[in-house]
């Protein structure tokens, strides 16, 4: 049976009267032992009898054409085959659904790939591969160079009430263009994928974030039929939207299978993924914002400016959060678009504020030095009633909460003017910034099975990418059954298992988590009706039901097990519906270098209902990391002719290391949210990125009084200015 | 990656072999080999070879080719002696890297120019003849001194700088078992014409050791500047020992990092400041001359006033001039 849920109305709290009281408490991973003692099996560690290795070539161009030479390798020791047939020029959009894009001998960007060498080993694969013969046709005109972009195309805009009459008329007014450069995933697994055929049918291991998906984008590029195609990824090691579509390795390995009837194993090498997998575009964004004599903010014109590469399904929907966040009634949109010769831009983790929120919440404050206001009391006056431009309500929003205790505990009545303390070579300063990322509820279904010895199991395809989905469904599952959580077993992974909503923008705790929580409420609606008792009167705890006048252990109340399918679907309802939180730095600036370095970061955040109290801060932190990583170090660099990623690999894209990373804290403001599922929680993995890197930035102009226009901030922008 | 023999060597006669390239901790060479920008048929191995001690001579110090940076850095009398040496280390790399890269492979590592490690790109130094693409590239971490119009590449170690300021010379076992000593000036070439001819290292010669002679007199201070905390190469480095008295600066020993082909010392700019008061218009002086031949490539202009900062930073904090 399916318990079927549209969410179009609010749900009643069952999670808050449920007895087991396992829900929101800080459990530890379950498969945490497996995954630290090695024993978690990622894709590029699973072997098959008779396994060939593949390698992919890149496009040593940025554009133009190119013949194989299959022949000038055929003799090399190991040599199997050299494919290009059906092969993706980059990896897949979220939520695509179809194949991405294939060409067939045409090079739009180097590092492309463009063919995948088969060898006994992975050691004579990689040779193969470098000196496979590729005959290239040179198109040298080249677009690769982000600032010289003259033929921007307009995208889409919106406009409301008059933006520069309100700018010119303004007690207060900024407007500040900002540049943010490409970001990497840089997940610590790399793509990899293990892929075998049994007549028509091809099994794929590979590391993926949303199965459902990716499973018919496979079978698209394939040609084939989606029934028949399973995909198994029941580890992830980190995603952050590189995997949310599928890669090159996994389409390259099936065709390479399909052609040598054995078992393939591609595994991207860093530079692959860097150059790829689709990374987070380079942005330019004119923020213009204005306020009245009394701090009320007037107008908020947010435009940007970004590139991909040409037929690629997606934009960076960078000012998201602006539409939303502050008030002010004369407002203005606009996304302008060009096509260059560089790898592909995609959804990286908080796709649209993370950059975008740079921006904004630098240009808030500024707003507020120039109004003379306080930031943290400048953002509190400017917290609209309802959404400034559709009216709806909030479904929740715990903004000014946030911004409020966060202060408090941050110490942020000791912040002082720029340049105003020092502690020898450093200037110290503190930084402020809001934090928004919208809510969104996916379809998704979970099977739930309560055995008549008093465990469970939750089977779906859902993924676990790192950020503790194994932990979350097992207590909602154990929370709502009344079993201990050691008596929930969670399958994930597997696409024989019912589609869930997969990994990506925030929403898979809440998705999953709410048909696990429908699955496991019709299995409640069963034991009831055994008790003889009202499912409102049912009380489930340690595995022994209670309600009317009876109390029974459900090892006697089962004569079966009892299986049910939970699905969950996104209704229609007319509310704004975010997270939000607020975030604030301290940081030191290098009075002769120029060098930052964070002290400590506080992120205050409301997310709805905290399903796991560790799993949720340990996103948080992962936000902030990336929040520092943003401000001050991460940029995938370009050489402007050819249009390349000169720094492709880990040691020169410098995402913070430990010493980077200070004390962090974390305090969650408790909040439910009845309109966003039937469990009231907020996706928090993405909340916790939103806006942190601002924070930084803010700090480092109130530290030294320098404003950071071209992030990341690095030293040599910064202390020419001091 | 290339197949290739592989052979341990088990005696300094083995390591002599000049159709095979020495690996040592292998934290460069492999990535290198990996990526097919050098491509040796043989290898050997030298990590069983007896160059693994810190020895103490009369008014010097001997450092085995094989002493790990780890262990160099944490050695007592490395610390108390060479404090310079010491801090330069642990500025480098990370902490697994260090174990495993040795004193002689930290010499010879190459540089970190990033089309130098892309074999789609023309690189000088990768192919002689095919160009440079940094010069009007990204070149942001590369050099403005000691450059040339067919290179701009740096060398990148921090351990290097540090032996530079100390005057060290690098004991090398030629294979006729002769005994060669070079300062590091000696032993780095600068590119000219010849950017891919990086030493004087000639085929089937064998590092041996470092020798350290007594240490200038002074204060020891390295100062890295980099992108991140850690595990970054530097943007620009010093390593200085300074000593002052009665008011004037007597000893200055003073070598750069991320500036040049090799750790870059100036000796005039140590002369510039021996023998007079520490002042600001001094330490001005002193960068006017370090910096009087520096040329920014675009990317790494900044490198040039960032230099001169620190460089009075540095001599400020030695000389306790406050800045
Ligand atoms: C990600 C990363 C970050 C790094 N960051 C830094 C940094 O911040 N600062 C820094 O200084 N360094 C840094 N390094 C470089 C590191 O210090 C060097 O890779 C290391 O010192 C090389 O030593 P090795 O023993 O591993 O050399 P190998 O890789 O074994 O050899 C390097 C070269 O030296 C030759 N060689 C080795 N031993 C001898 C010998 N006895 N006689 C003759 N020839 C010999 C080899 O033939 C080879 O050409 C970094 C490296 C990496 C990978
Ligand atoms: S600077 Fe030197 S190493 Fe870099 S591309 Fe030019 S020649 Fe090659």
């Amino acid at each position: 049976m399916t318990e079927h849920l549209k969410m179009d109305k609010v749900q009643p709290r069952l999670l808050d009267e449920t007895g087991q009281g396992v829900i929101s408490t800080p459990m530890p991973r379950p498969e945490g032992p497996l995954k630290v003692s090695g024993r978690a099996t990622y894709a590029a560690e699973w072997k098959a009898e008779n396994m060939a290795q593949g390698f992919m070539v890149r496009a040593g161009i940025p554009k133009g054409s190119y013949k194989i030479d299959a022949d000038s390798v055929k003799d090399m020791p190991g040599f199997l085959g050299v494919y290009s047939d059906h092969m993706v020029r980059n990896s897949a959009q979220g939520t695509m659904n179809t194949n991405p894009v294939q060409l067939e001998h045409e090079i739009q960007y180097l590092g492309q790939p463009i063919a995948v060498v088969v060898a006994e080993t992975f050691e004579q694969a990689r040779h193969i591969a470098e000196s496979l013969k590729v005959d290239y046709t040179r198109d040298d005109d080249v677009a690769g160079d982000f600032d010289a972009v003259t033929d921007w195309k307009e995208g889409s805009s919106q406009d409301q009430g008059d933006l520069d009459d309100a700018i010119a008329k303004a007690a207060f007014a900024v407007d500040s263009t900002y540049t943010t450069p490409p970001h990497n995933s840089a997940a610590m697994e790399p793509h990899a994928a293990l892929a075998s055929w049994d007549g028509d049918k091809v099994t794929v291991r590979a590391s993926l974030q949303m199965l459902g998906y990716n499973r018919n984008e496979i079978a698209d590029s394939l040609g084939i039929d989606a029934a028949n195609v399973r995909l198994l990824s029941p580890y992830v090691g980190g995603g952050f939207g590189s995997k949310l579509g599928i890669d090159p390795a996994s389409v390259s390995a099936a065709v390479a299978s399909r052609h040598l009837g054995r078992p393939v194993r591609v595994v991207l090498h860093r530079n692959n993924v860097f150059e790829m997998i689709n990374l987070r575009t380079q942005t330019r964004q004119r923020v213009r914002l204005a306020a009245d004599s009394n701090g009320k903010m007037t107008a908020v014109g947010h435009e940007n400016w970004q590139t991909n590469l040409p037929d690629e399904p997606f934009a960076e929907p960078v000012d998201t959060a602006t539409h939303f966040l502050y008030g002010g009634e004369n407002r203005r949109y606009g996304q302008y678009t060009a096509v260059l010769n560089r790898s592909a831009s995609g959804s990286v983790r908080a796709p649209g504020e993370a950059v975008g929120m740079l921006a904004l919440e630098n240009a808030v404050d500024e707003l507020a030095e120039v109004a003379g206001i306080d930031p943290v009391e400048f953002r509190l006056r400017n917290i609209p009633d309802t959404h400034p431009e559709n009216g709806n309500a909030y479904s929740s929003r715990s903004l000014a909460q946030c911004l409020e205790e966060g202060a408090e505990k941050f110490g942020w009545s000791q912040r002082k003017s720029p340049k105003e303390r020092r502690e020898g070579e450093w200037f110290i300063g503190m930084g402020v910034a809001s934090a928004a990322r919208t809510n969104i509820l996916m379809e998704s279904k979970a099977r739930v099975t309560l055995n008549p010895d008093g465990t469970a199991l939750v089977e779906t395809d859902m993924t676990d990418i790192g950020t503790g989905t194994y932990a979350i469904l097992g207590q909602i599952a154990a929370e709502m059954l009344g079993l201990p959580t050691d008596k929930v077993t969670v399958e994930l992974g597997d696409t024989d298992l019912p589609t869930a909503s997969g990994s990506g923008g925030s929403w898979g705790a809440s998705s999953s988590g709410s048909s696990v929580f429908l699955g496991a409420k019709a299995i409640r609606a069963k034991i009831a009706d055994r008790l003889g008792c009202s499912p409102e009167e049912l009380r489930l705890q340690d595995g022994v039901a209670t309600g009317g006048n009876n109390r029974r252990p459900l090892t006697e109340l089962l004569e079966g097990p009892i299986s049910e399918e939970g699905h969950i679907e996104p209704g229609d309802q007319d509310v704004a519906q975010a997270g939000f939180g607020a975030h604030f730095a301290e940081v030191a600036v290098n009075s002769v270098t120029g060098e930052v370095r964070v002290r400590r970061m506080l992120a205050s955040m409301a997310a709805g209902r905290i399903l796991n109290a560790k799993t949720a801060q340990s996103q948080v932190w992962g936000g902030q990391i990336w929040g520092i990583g943003s401000a001050l170090t991460e940029e995938i660099q370009h050489d402007r002719r050819t249009g390349h990623i000169v720094n492709n690999d880990l040691a020169e894209y410098h995402v913070p290391v430990n010493l980077d990373v200070p004390d962090l804290q974390v305090h969650f403001v408790d909040e439910r949210d009845d309109y966003a599922n039937p469990i009231q929680s907020k996706g928090i993995g993405e909340l916790g990125l939103s806006g942190a890197g601002a924070a930084v930035t803010n700090a480092i102009y109130n530290a030294c009084g320098v404003r950071v226009y071209d992030y990341p901030a690095t030293p040599d922008k910064i202390f020419p200015h001091l | 990656m290339k197949p290739f023999d592989y052979v341990r060597a088990a005696s300094h006669g083995d390591a002599h072999d000049n159709a095979a390239r020495i690996i040592a901790g292998g934290t460069n060479l492999l990535d290198l080999m990996k990526h097919q920008i050098e491509t040796p048929t043989k290898l050997v191995d030298v990590t069983r070879l007896d160059m693994t001690e810190i020895e103490e001579a009369e008014n010097s110090v001997r450092i085995g080719a094989l002493v790990s940076n780890s262990d160099l850095a944490a050695d007592p009398l490395i610390r108390e002696r060479y404090g310079v040496l010491s801090r330069a280390l642990l500025a480098g790399a990370s902490g697994q890297l260090r174990n495993k890269a040795t004193t002689g492979g930290n010499l010879l590592q190459r540089t970190r120019c990033p089309y130098f490690y892309d074999t789609t790109q023309p690189c000088n130094k990768r192919e002689p003849g095919s160009g440079c693409m940094a010069m009007e590239g990204q070149n942001r971490i590369l050099a403005i001194l000691g450059t040339s119009d067919k290179c701009i590449a740096t060398h990148p170690s921090d351990m290097a700088v540090a032996m530079r300021v100390l005057d060290a010379r690098v004991e090398i076992e030629k294979p006729d078992g002769q005994i060669q000593l070079l300062t590091l000036d000696e032993l780095y070439r600068l590119p000219g014409d010849t950017p891919h001819e990086e030493t004087a290292l000639e085929p089937g010669d064998l590092i041996v050791a470092v020798h350290l002679p007594d240490a200038p007199k002074g204060k020891h201070v390295y100062r890295k500047v980099r992108d991140r905390s850690s595990y970054a190469f530097a943007l620009v480095s010093v390593g200085a020992v300074v000593h002052t008295d009665g008011g004037k600066i007597t000893d200055a020993a003073l070598a750069f990092g991320g500036l040049g082909p090799r750790p870059w010392r100036d000796t005039e700019v140590e002369q510039t400041l021996i023998g007079e008061a520490p002042s600001e218009a001094l330490f001005e002086k002193a960068a006017d001359i370090l910096l009087a031949d520096a040329k920014g490539y675009g990317g790494n202009d900044f490198k040039i006033p960032l230099t001169r900062r620190v460089l009075k930073s540095v001599l400020g904090e030695l000389t306790g001039a406050t800045q």
